[in-house]
This record gives structure tokens, C-alpha cells and sequence, in this order.
């Protein structure tokens, strides 16, 4: 078990070594069936129900491809800029597990579908925006395993279980399996590079509507590769840190991976060929199964079914059906809307792209579009643990809010609280409004007698004031906002405060 | 039809359906006696494994119902039939002739069995196997051996004895086989029966329970070469479930068969398929074959194909190869036998004391070898070279197919040999596949037929015939035009000439 004396400092470990990494990732498919039945493919059905002859490997039964599995994955390599094998095969990947119903997986080997393409990603830098092109190795085709629960026992694992319980239902959903090149100068970016081509190859895959990509889910799965070495050396042995399931999670990997490498390096140790556990509770790894000794998995062709042989015409046809990518989405966006690399990188860090580009579609001013989804509306899905694009907020809703705030009627904070009505399910804006009687107080005769209060209570500013000092009047608004409950215009405050003062700005 | 009544056993099935058509028998009293048949010699023969005897009268009555309110029915409608263990019928023990799937009742039809109930066909029961099809004998059967009706301590052939039992022990007019390496064809030939090897494709592997998924076809069992052709053409056709099944029209092969004709054909002899190796009889019964065909009007030419010397080798590895794979499935997991399963074994340990438990010595054998061909190092040398070797054989077929329309051969070396004879011998055991194996490899089609009896030993020898892919319509033309010959000589069916039981 790794504790923090056994790691070097990151900056230290990287002052010192260089990192490769490599990342392969799997993603679920968003298909209505399975890779190789028809099963519905839907999450969180109960357990074995979404089971048929095919997907549980009873005896005789046999695979069928499913063609829109394999046109998700094309389309998945032709946006990475890979090649397309004119003729491909399936092979079985065969080993024992009990939550293979065949105990072989029918997945890819030697002849992957799509190979040698690159995805460029952006990360922030100190001297600002830095693109790294990561290459991709090859994006394949398999089925995915069944999911095993193990009950009893201390550590949640089949080792020490009093029994495991398998649901078949994920069973044959199909996956792609993107595999990239080793990743090689990111030096102490390595974190961010992998974090950034993790999430572009997200974006990538939801705006080619191939998976919602739903990480909570488990729908994307990272393997993660790090090896050290000393500049101009040969690479280090690598380990690979399984089952990665978010991004924070990849960049942290990563980053724990980088450091405890290199205490092992320093203290004269070797890295030793392995896979390794990350818990998202510490941020740390354990070391799993050794890979020293490599797994023979006896892979050939399936004989089940007949070679992928995607025509010219087809993958051409499949070009032509490629959204806009999101690189070039936010380059077009950003121009469009005059905003700096780091704006665009807040709106997109948010995951809020699509919804600000909607919102302005629909007739809600540019910056107000911006200012709700990446601010308030985003602190509203963190806090309840939703999806941005999960949140019950139309366009029509946000201008009707503008609309309320342009007259006066509320204010930014007022403001914030309608959207937590409508998102709380209250009903629309003004339902809201009225519901929880959000108005603005704009009678001025009640906005006097607050402000009366106030300087009463407080005469050694209202003194200040009378002398001159305008800046002290910020005391006095506060206190008339806070008797208001916010309900009040601020500036109309001061306006009224000043000119009862007889004191101009 | 009255002399039919106590003869409905010994009946051709084409026979069977048009009495039954007519309503001259009804298709209840023809399953009843069968099923009085089985009841009568299957203790001695061991052709079933299951006997479904309430679900067949059932489904007879269902037939004579639809016939009297005036449904058309296809033309094997009413005739009972065998089906090898091999393929999934639904709710009714499956094993394979293993232990490791004792008790396991599948929860859906394969395709064939699909196609035998929409054929309004009744489905006698499961017939006896090698253990997953692994033999030539029927002795590496969980169950016991099945015997051949010609001689009682004599093996029925192997894979699918019980079929070939079936049908020469007049327990079924037809039976349903699955041929990997000549599975049907060998047992044909030892119990003086028909069996035909479709094209790799030609009939759905859909629920055919996987031996060697690149060799394994289903196909029709029958006493005539008619009956054959029948049952072919009420199996055969595309299956979108089974990826490697043709989506292409299938051949007339009943037609082939009503017009049996070699006239003119070029017959080519397998030169490598014949000689020291086989046994005087079978070669003797064969030449005569040749020469009837001669006679007909065919010509009849020696051709080479020098890389069938390598078959049996290439076979050896690439069907252990995938059996290793097909087989790992059963694991105790999901189906069938489990052992260990008490609180104190792993997970891995179950695994392994159920197959070590639940699968025979063949069976063993043969994934040893093929997880040792897989594995890496040596898949380049034992597997891929395999490959290559069948890539040969496929050229020798397509050189000796620009030559002549069909290939010939003896179907086996030898005549059934005593039961026990070879058991402990895998070699020897092997090495009756010698001529058939090559159609497995390339994917072509074959037939097997009785062409007479062995002088030395009076038992049945059978000639094979091969075709081109998607050509089978020529075994046809082929084996009905010899059958016809050779029942003019005998004046009766080989099988009549079968001991009473
Ligand atoms: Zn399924």
C-alpha cells in the first residue's frame, strides 16, 4: 500500500524524469441492441433480464454483427483521422472468467477496423494555450462483460467474497477500444494531456451521436499507461492503471502514477510490470495483477462470423455524415462570439458548448447565454450532482428572466433563485416569481423608510456621507438590501440615499 | 395400402408422407410404430439418447388434425425423424453426448429443428454422439456406445452412430446428422445408409451446438438417396442468425434426385483417396461402383490432389483449435454439470473440477492440443500453417473441379470394426476420416451411399461423392443414378439385406 512517504514531489519526480503515457479507452456505444444480438442495450434494467440465447453464449448459439456498431466505429476512426481496414476479421480473446458467458470475448486482434489517426488537444498553459497531438494507434470493435457483484468479504473483490452475483445484461453491449500511440513530451502537462484527450475524445464521440458517454455510468473506461525515464534513456517499464472512470480521475492517475514512479526510481527500485487499482477516494493506486509474466490469451479469427469488409463507397458515404468536430466547433464559436481562449475554455470546461450555442440560437443575448450556463445554472447541476444538460432550463425561460432584470424587476441574485425554482420544479418564471414573491421593491416610499432606519442606526457614516465621503454610502445600501432580503434595485438604493442626503456623486 | 400396416418401419419417407397425404395411414399410427420399434430394439442398438414420445404423438396428431381440415402439408409432413444430440430442441435434454451438460434443457430451438417443425415433421427423440462429435465411433459417448445393427458388437461409425443406427435399425425413416470431418458421412457408410455433407453454409449452424465452428455442418440422414434429398431440401437455406450461412437460392436437389443421371458427366477418382490403405472389400465394392457408373454413361478419370496427404494433419490442428475455444464455455457457471461448488472451492477451482469431471478423454485430448496450438510461439507453426494447408487442399479441389463435375471415393478405409477395436488408439481412430476430412476443409459438399457389402466381412461399404460449393444437386444426380443401378443388380434396397434385429 502506497503512503505519501513513497512518492516524490510531482515537480521534483518531473524535474528529474520524463513520463510516457498511454491511454486506451472504452467506450460504450450507443446503440438501441447489442454487438452481436438483439437485446436492448438500456441501463439499469434489472439484473438478467436484457439476456437472450446469444449474449448469455448458450451452447449453439452464434454472433451477429451489428451493423451499426460497426458505423459507429468507422465514423469514430474517420474523425480521428484514421485509416480504414478494407477488410477486417473479429478474433476471440479466450480466458476464463465467470462473468464471460462464452469465456472467450469476441473482440479485435491484429486487424482493427480503423488504425493510425490522431486527435489534437488543447490544455491550458501558463503562456496560454498548447496543443498536443496525440496519435492514435487503432480504434477496434468488442463485446463488452457481464458485471459481477461480490457480496461478503472485506475488499469488494472475487478474491474473499461469500459469493458473487453476475448480471449478464451489459453482457455483448458493444464497445469501441481506442487505443493511442505512447504520448511522449508532455513533461509536466502529462496530467492535463491525458485529462484533455479524454474529454475531447468525449466530445468527439457525443457530437457524432456514437455514445452519450455517460462516465457515471461506467460508459467510459480508461486504462492508463505511465513509465518514467531519465532524458535521452530509454522508456521506463510501464504500469497500466486500470478501470479509470473520470476525467479527474485520469488526471490524477496520472499525476499519483508520475510520483510514485519516481520514488521508485530514486530509492534505486525497479518499476515493475503491472496493473494497478486506482481508488477515487484517495487518488491513489494499488498494485493489482502482475503483467511480467503476459497472459496468453490464444487469440484467432472468429470463425462465427465473416470478415467487416466496409466498401469505399460506404466509408465515403460515412465522411459525408460527420458532424462538425469539436475543435473546429469552438474555433468557429469563438470567433463568432469575440470571446478570449480562456472564456471559451471556462464555457467548455463546464460542458456547456451546445447549450450556450442553443441559447443564443433561440434568441437569448450572447453574454447573459454565457453568464447563466457556465455560472449560476452550473453551480446549480454540480450541487445536485446532474449533467448540465440534465437541468429543466429552456432558452425561453432564460430570456424571460433577462427580460424580468432588464426592467428592473429583478436583480442577478433575485434572479438566481428563480432558476432554482424552476429547476426545483416550481413552474416557469414568473410562477416562480410570484411563488415565492421575488419581485423587485421599487416603491420608493418603503425604500425611504428602510434607508431612514438605516442611517438612524448607523449615524456616524450617514455623517460621513453628508461630509463627502460617497464611498461610506455602500454601508448604508448593504444594510437596506439585507432588511429587504435583496429584494431591492442596489443602485436605485444609492440613488435614493444620496439625493435624501442632498449629496451628489 | 394394407401391406403397408405391418411394415410401416421398413417404408422410405417419401413413401411415409404420401400415405400419410392420402390418408391411407395416419401420421399418429406411423410414429407409434416407430416408437414401438425403439421400444423394441433401442435397448440393444443405443441409438437414443432421449425418446420424446409423448411430444411426437402430439405432433402426429396435430399433422392428421390439419390434414382433416384440409391444410395443405409439405411433403415430409407426418414422417418421423431422429435428431442427433447435437442440435437444441427446446425444453428436451441437450448433451452432446457429454456429462458436462447432463440435465441441460435448452431454452430455444436450433434452426434445423425450427425447420423440421415448420416441415410438420415428428421428432422421435435425440440420437447418440461422440462426446461433442469427437470420434468415429460412437464409444466416446458419456452414455455408452451405440451398436451397429449389421453386426451387434460393431461400432455404427462415428460421430453420428446414433443417427446412422437409427436408420438402419428401422427406428426412423430420417435423421438428422452433423458432419466436422465426416460425422455423417462414415457412420452412413458402416450401417449401409445415406448421408449427405451440405455446403459449409448451406444449412444453419444456428443451435448447432459448436464442435469446429469453421468445419461443423448440420445435414440429412435417410436410407434412400430420394429420402436424402427430401430431408436436404427441408433443412437447407439462409439463416440471418448464423453469419456464415449463403444468402443464396439452394440447388434443386430433389429435382437432381428424381432425375439421377450421370450421362455424360466427368467423374474424377481421388487418386490419393484409394489403395494399400483400405480395406480389400471396400476397394473391390468400390471399382464395381466405378465401373456402373462407366457403364451409365459418365466418364470417369483419375485425378491428383497431392495436398489431401496433409489434411488429416491440418485437421488435427485447426478442429482442436477451435473446440478448445468453442468448449471453454462450459464451466459450470450457467448450464449443466457443477462440481466443487461448496463454499470452500474458488471460483477457478469449480471451473476446473467440473470439466475435469464433466469431459471425457477425447475431448480433454483434444483442447489440450488445441490451446496448445493457440498459444503464442507456436500459433505461426501449428495453426497458421494449418491455415495454409487448407488454403491447399481448397486449390486442389477448385483444380480438380475444372477437370470434372465430381470427385469420388471410398468413404472410409474400412468396414465397421469391432467396438473396443481402436478406443485406445487416437491415431488409428483418426485415420478413418482420412477421405472425408478434406471436404470439411475446403467447405464442399459430399455425399455418402452404400454401394454393397465387403465380401470378408458382409458389412456395408460406401462410396463418397463431392461437389463444388453450392453444387450439391450433382450428389444427387450421382448417387440416385447409381442407387438406381445398383437396386436394378440387388433388386432391393442394401439395408433389406440388414439382419433382423
Ligand atoms: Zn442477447
Amino acid at each position: 500500500m502506497s503512503t505519501a512517504h513513497d512518492t516524490v514531489d510531482f515537480d521534483e519526480a518531473l524535474a528529474m524524469f520524463e513520463p510516457v503515457l498511454g491511454i486506451e479507452t472504452h467506450v460504450e456505444l450507443g446503440t438501441n441492441s447489442k454487438m452481436f444480438c438483439s437485446c436492448a442495450t438500456a441501463f439499469g434494467a434489472d439484473a438478467n433480464t436484457q439476456v437472450c440465447p446469444v449474449c448469455l453464449g448458450l451452447p449453439g448459439s452464434l454472433p451477429v454483427v451489428n451493423r451499426t456498431a460497426v458505423e459507429s466505429t468507422i465514423r469514430m476512426g474517420l474523425a480521428l483521422n484514421c485509416s480504414i481496414a478494407p477488410w477486417c476479421r473479429f478474433a476471440r480473446k479466450n480466458y476464463f472468467y465467470p462473468d464471460m458467458p462464452k469465456d472467450y470475448q469476441v473482440s479485435q486482434y491484429d486487424e482493427p477496423l480503423c488504425f493510425n489517426g490522431y486527435l489534437d488537444v488543447t490544455v491550458e498553459t501558463d503562456d496560454g494555450p498548447r496543443v498536443f497531438r496525440v496519435e492514435i494507434e487503432r480504434v477496434h470493435m468488442e463485446e463488452d462483460t457481464g458485471k459481477l457483484t461480490h457480496a461478503g468479504g472485506t475488499t469488494g473483490r472475487i478474491h474473499g467474497a461469500d459469493y458473487s452475483l453476475v448480471d449478464y445484461n451489459r453482457a455483448g453491449i458493444p464497445l469501441i477500444e481506442i487505443v493511442t500511440k505512447p504520448i511522449v513530451g508532455t513533461g509536466v502537462l502529462a496530467p492535463q494531456v491525458a485529462k484533455a484527450y479524454v474529454a475531447e475524445l468525449r466530445d468527439l464521440m457525443r457530437a457524432l451521436g456514437v455514445s452519450d458517454v455517460r462516465m457515471e455510468e461506467g460508459s467510459l473506461r480508461c486504462d492508463v499507461n505511465v513509465s518514467l525515464n531519465l532524458p535521452g534513456a530509454e522508456w521506463g517499464t510501464r504500469s497500466e492503471t486500470k478501470n479509470v472512470n473520470s476525467l479527474r480521475s485520469v488526471e490524477r492517475a496520472v499525476h499519483s502514477e508520475i510520483e510514485r514512479q519516481a520514488a521508485v526510481l530514486t530509492t534505486g527500485g525497479r518499476v515493475i510490470q503491472e496493473t494497478r487499482h486506482f481508488h477515487e477516494d484517495t487518488g491513489r493506486s494499488t498494485s493489482g495483477r502482475s503483467k511480467e509474466q503476459a497472459e496468453d490469451y490464444r487469440y484467432f479469427p472468429e470463425p462465427d462470423l465473416v470478415p467487416v469488409a466496409p466498401s469505399e463507397e460506404w466509408i465515403e458515404e460515412l465522411r459525408g455524415t460527420l458532424p462538425e468536430l469539436p475543435a473546429l466547433k469552438r474555433a468557429r464559436l469563438q470567433a463568432a462570439w469575440g470571446i478570449g481562449e480562456h472564456e471559451l475554455q471556462t464555457i467548455v470546461n463546464a460542458g456547456a458548448l451546445e447549450l450556450v450555442e442553443a441559447a443564443i440560437a433561440d434568441g437569448v443575448d450572447p453574454a447573459a447565454a454565457r453568464k447563466w450556463w457556465t455560472g449560476e445554472l452550473a453551480r446549480i447541476a454540480n450541487d445536485r450532482d446532474l449533467e448540465l444538460t440534465d437541468l429543466p432550463v429552456t432558452s425561453a425561460q432564460i430570456r424571460r428572466v433577462e427580460e424580468l432584470v432588464a426592467d428592473g424587476s429583478l436583480n442577478d441574485k433575485l434572479a438566481r433563485q428563480v432558476f432554482d425554482g424552476v429547476i426545483a420544479g416550481e413552474g416557469d418564471v414568473d410562477a416562480v416569481v410570484a411563488g415565492r414573491g421575488l419581485a423587485v421593491v421599487s416603491d420608493d416610499s418603503s425604500l425611504l423608510a428602510a434607508i431612514d432606519e438605516a442611517l438612524a442606526a448607523q449615524p456616524d457614516v450617514a455623517e460621513k456621507i453628508r461630509g463627502g465621503k460617497v464611498q461610506a454610502a455602500g454601508a448604508i445600501v448593504g444594510a437596506v438590501m439585507k432588511t429587504t432580503r435583496g429584494q431591492a434595485d442596489a443602485a436605485k438604493v444609492r440613488a435614493l440615499l444620496l439625493e435624501r442626503l442632498g449629496v451628489s456623486e | 395400402m394394407a401391406a403397408m400396416e405391418g411394415d410401416l418401419v421398413r417404408q422410405e419417407a417419401a413413401v411415409l408422407a404420401r400415405a400419410i397425404a392420402e390418408g391411407e395411414v395416419s401420421a399418429e399410427e406411423v410414429t407409434r410404430a416407430h416408437l414401438d420399434r425403439i421400444d423394441a430394439v433401442d435397448e440393444r442398438v443405443h441409438a437414443f439418447l432421449q425418446i420424446t414420445g409423448d411430444a411426437a404423438l402430439e405432433a402426429a396428431r396435430a399433422v392428421d388434425r390439419k390434414r382433416s381440415e384440409g391444410i395443405p402439408l409439405g411433403p415430409l409432413a407426418g414422417v418421423p425423424i431422429a435428431v442427433k444430440d447435437v442440435l437444441t430442441m427446446r425444453g428436451v435434454p441437450t448433451t452432446c453426448g457429454s456429462r458436462v451438460l447432463e440435465g441441460w434443457r435448452p431454452p430455444y430451438d436450433s434452426a434445423v429443428v425450427e425447420r423440421l417443425r415448420a416441415a410438420d415433421m415428428i421428432m422421435l427423440g435425440k440420437t447418440n454422439m461422440d462426446e461433442f462429435a469427437m470420434g468415429s465411433s460412437t464409444e466416446h459417448s458419456a452414455y455408452g456406445p451405440t451398436h451397429n445393427p449389421w453386426d451387434l458388437d460393431r461400432i455404427p461409425g462415428g460421430s453420428g452412430g446414433g443417427s446412422a443406427a437409427a436408420l438402419a435399425a428401422f427406428e426412423a425413416p430420417l435423421a438428422i446428422g452433423s458432419d466436422t470431418g465426416g460425422s455423417i458421412r462414415q457412420p452412413a457408410a458402416v450401417t449401409g445408409t445415406v448421408g449427405v455433407k451440405p455446403t459449409y453454409g448451406g444449412v444453419s449452424r444456428y443451435g448447432l451446438i459448436a464442435l469446429a465452428s469453421s468445419l461443423d455442418q448440420a445435414g440429412p440422414c435417410a436410407r434412400t438417396v430420394m429420402d436424402t434429398a427430401l430431408l436436404h431440401a427441408a433443412i437447407a437455406g439462409h439463416d440471418a442468425r448464423d453469419s456464415t450461412s449463403i444468402d443464396a437460392p439452394v440447388q434443386d436437389v430433389v429435382a437432381a434426385a428424381k432425375r439421377g443421371d450421370v450421362r455424360g458427366m466427368r467423374i474424377g477418382l481421388v487418386k490419393e483417396l484409394g489403395g494399400d490403405g483400405y480395406q480389400a472389400g471396400v476397394s473391390q465394392r468400390f471399382n464395381e461402383a466405378v465401373e456402373i457408373l462407366t457403364s451409365l454413361g459418365a466418364e470417369v478419370i483419375e485425378v491428383s490432389c497431392p495436398n489431401f496427404e496433409y489434411a488429416l494433419a491440418a485437421y488435427y490442428l485447426i478442429l482442436p483449435s477451435e473446440a478448445s475455444s468453442n468448449l471453454a464455455r462450459f464451466d459450470g457457471m450457467r448450464y449443466g454439470l457443477r462440481v466443487g461448488d461448496d463454499g470452500q472451492h474458488s471460483v477457478e477451482e469449480v471451473m476446473a473440477l467440473t470439466r475435469e469431471a464433466g469431459f471425457g478423454a477425447e475431448v480433454k485430448r483434444r483442447i489440450m492440443i488445441g490451446t496448445y496450438a493457440l498459444s503464442s510461439g507456436y500459433y505461426d507453426a501449428y495453426y497458421g500453417q494449418a491455415q495454409k494447408v487448407r488454403t491447399l487442399i481448397t486449390r486442389d479441389f477448385n483444380a480438380a473441379f475444372e477437370k470434372v463435375d465430381v470427385l469420388i471415393s471410398p468413404t472410409a478405409p474400412t468396414t465397421a470394426f469391432k467396438i473396443g477395436d481402436k478406443v485406445d488408439d487416437p491415431i488409428a481412430m483418426y485415420l478413418n476420416d482420412i477421405a472425408t476430412i478434406p471436404v470439411n476443409l475446403a467447405g464442399n459438399t459430399a455425399m455418402s451411399l452404400p454401394v454393397g457389402l465387403a465380401p470378408e466381412d458382409g458389412l456395408p461399404v460406401g462410396l463418397q461423392i463431392m461437389a463444388p460449393p453450392m453444387a450439391d444437386d450433382r450428389l444427387y444426380l450421382v448417387g440416385s443414378a447409381l442407387e438406381e443401378a445398383l437396386v436394378d443388380r440387388w433388386g432391393h434396397l442394401l439395408i433389406e439385406e440388414a439382419p433382423e434385429l
